[in-house]
């Protein structure tokens, strides 16, 4: 490279992508910033709870029934003995699986089934719009317990109830984006140059309509955690003696009179976990948001 | 208004043809012989051969179906093989108590969210503002049945204010009915408000910065008429639209509620449909909320035709 050419290629900033300076606004973002620390904790928590909880969480002590909090055991003990941050602990890895899996499920039907509806339109997305309207119809909990009930109780089939239950929001959302994106001048020109509809489709409109896809898949794992708890609550996700969230707080109303540490610890757990994935999808929303640019 | 009406029911027909094949399809998932499960424990073979000719299982299924769906047209959603009733009258008989609890919790939200909404619009940036948001984030992020024991644990446990559970007929004793329901009201009403207060808030911002509301500032109106007359009336019109569309949220908050507090109403019904294997009742519920559902948004639809005049002319 001669010297000018150097000189120039120094002065022209880089062009930074529109992925790293979204990035780049959320790190500014306190609020998410400290959700996406609070997430990480719960995340490093549900990976090594074998080596950070201080008990088996299914080991009962009959001589430890109903304590409350005490140095030995911080958040006191169950109705049977077993140590209540033990099981706290234990209970991430099914509220984050339940999360990330059930959003999963969402995303592997929901984002194709739109791009099909936007991409290709005409009685293709007529029929599938009509479809989500009718699983919209249904109130969330409501379907997935219903889906759970008939596919039977087990954290297994409370994902996939969970994730069947959300998949029309990302129907809409894929289709929505679509119909948008699809009407773009690069698209024009993609298919000018000959690509096919396939490729079209994949490489060309799926890549632009990943922002939008983030923000609601952060906020649609809050909402499955919050229904994963739900339905652990009502017996239909996670089975004792597995821990789970919502499981001990099922338990935990019947003592509420006599051992209440029993409920404040799962309920705080399921809120700031929650939060920290909605203030998450926040601070994605606001930092993809092209007039924040 | 006649076009717009035919328009939406031309698109709601097929909606509900898909609502019933859904809620149809949830008796296939049922692994093996559903006569031998909706039998349940005992099993009886008799029983199961009447489930057999009764669900016309050995048809194929399309012709199920259409048996099926025949029968819900006629008002036919079955029979609880628990309670031995038909599956309508148990809805009936629960669904006043579901109502009273989701009124109250609307009565409720309304109250908190609007007004949260609005201080939070005309004070933007303000503590205000600040404290409005952190409540819309509390109530999006509150799981509501950890809610409705903490509550129990404070209001019933601790200071013996309220009863912990239960439901009294405000026919039998109204003093009762409001002690027991008003928890579960709050409960139920919390996550809605934090909904509408978001929503208030953003119409607000918007009608706030509009020309009429400088005019009538420009005037030199009192503030208080400014916001409440002026900005809060055109605000409010997309707001209790959108609020119908949380009734998919009172419902499935009703279930859990209902739960916790035990309240004999529509959302126990379902839970306890569930652990009796009881299907019949489960797609009956499922049927019924999504039907309601899909009624109560036409009727938004048209409260928002009816009180939007842009929108009636496009239409006329």
């Amino acid at each position: 490279m001669t010297t000018a050419a150097a000189t120039i290629a120094a002065t022209i900033p880089r062009e930074i992508s529109p992925g790293r300076r979204a990035l780049g606004r959320l790190a500014r973002r306190r609020g998410a910033m400290i959700a996406l620390a609070v997430v990480v904790f719960f995340v490093i928590l549900a990976l090594l709870a074998p080596g950070i909880a201080p008990y088996d969480p299914l080991a009962t002590s009959w001589s430890a029934v109903r304590k409350a909090p005490t140095g030995a055991h911080w958040f006191g003990t169950d109705e049977i003995g077993r140590d209540v941050l033990s099981r706290v602990v234990w209970g991430t890895r099914a509220s984050l699986l339940a999360g990330v899996v059930s959003v999963s499920i969402s995303l592997m039907f929901g984002v194709p089934i739109g791009l099909l509806a936007g991409y290709v339109g005409g009685w293709v997305d007529a029929l599938i719009s009509r479809m989500t309207d009718a699983m919209l119809a249904c109130p969330f909990l409501i379907l997935a317990i219903a889906l759970a009930a008939f596919l039977g109780p087990s954290l297994t089939n409370a994902m996939i109830a969970i994730g069947i239950s959300a998949t029309p929001i990302f129907v809409r959302l894929t289709r929505a984006q679509v119909l948008q994106v699809k009407v773009e001048d690069y698209v024009e020109a993609a298919r000018a140059v000959g690509n096919s509809q396939l490729r079209i489709a994949l490489r060309h409109v799926l890549p632009n309509i990943v922002p939008p896809l983030i923000v609601q898949a952060t906020l649609a794992i809050a909402a499955a955690i919050i229904a994963e708890a739900a339905l652990s609550f009502l017996g239909l996700g996670q089975q004792p003696p597995a821990p789970s969230w919502g499981s001990m707080l099922n338990t935990a109303k019947n003592y509420i009179d006599n051992a209440p540490w029993m409920a404040v610890w799962p309920g705080v757990s399921i809120f700031l976990l929650v939060l920290s994935f909605n203030l998450l999808g926040d601070g994605l929303r606001d930092a993809f948001d092209p007039r924040q640019r | 208004m006649l076009n717009y009406l035919l328009h939406r029911l031309a698109t709601i027909l097929p909606t509900l043809f898909f609502v019933s094949v859904l809620i149809f399809g949830l008796q296939q998932l049922l692994p093996g012989d559903p006569a031998m499960i909706l039998a349940g424990e005992e099993r009886d073979p008799t029983v199961i051969a009447h489930l057999h000719q009764k669900l016309h299982l050995d048809e194929p299924l399309p012709i199920r179906y259409l048996y099926w769906a025949g029968g819900v047209l006629k008002g036919d959603l079955g029979e609880s093989v628990r309670i031995q009733k038909p599956v309508l009258e148990l809805i009936v008989e629960k669904l006043p108590v579901t109502l009273e609890l989701a009124l109250l919790a609307i009565v409720i939200a309304l109250t908190i969210g609007i007004t949260a909404g609005i201080v939070s619009a005309v004070a933007k940036d303000s503590a205000w503002d600040y404290a409005a948001n952190v409540f819309a984030l509390w109530g999006l992020s509150t799981p509501n049945f950890w809610l409705g024991i903490m509550l129990i644990l404070l209001f019933s446990v601790t200071l013996g204010w309220l009863p912990a559970s239960g439901y009294v007929s405000p026919f039998e004793d109204l003093k009762a009915n409001l002690a027991a329901m008003i928890m579960p009201a709050f409960v139920l009403g919390n996550a809605i408000a934090a909904v509408l207060m978001r929503h208030t808030r953003s119409a607000m911002l918007q009608v706030l910065s509009a020309d009429y509301v400088r005019t009538a500032r420009a005037k030199g109106l009192d503030e208080r008429v400014v916001v409440l007359k002026h900005a809060l009336r055109n605000a409010l019109t997309p707001v209790i639209t959108l609020g119908a569309l949380e009734f998919g949220t009172l419902l499935s908050g009703a279930v859990l509620t209902e739960q916790v507090f035990t309240i004999p109403g529509f959302g126990k019904l379902i839970v306890d449909a569930v652990f009796n294997r009881d299907y019949a009742v489960v797609q009956g519920v499922v049927l019924c909320t999504a039907t309601a559902y899909i009624t109560l948004n036409l009727l938004a639809d048209m409260a928002y035709f009816l009180v939007n005049p842009r929108l009636r002319d496009t239409h006329a």
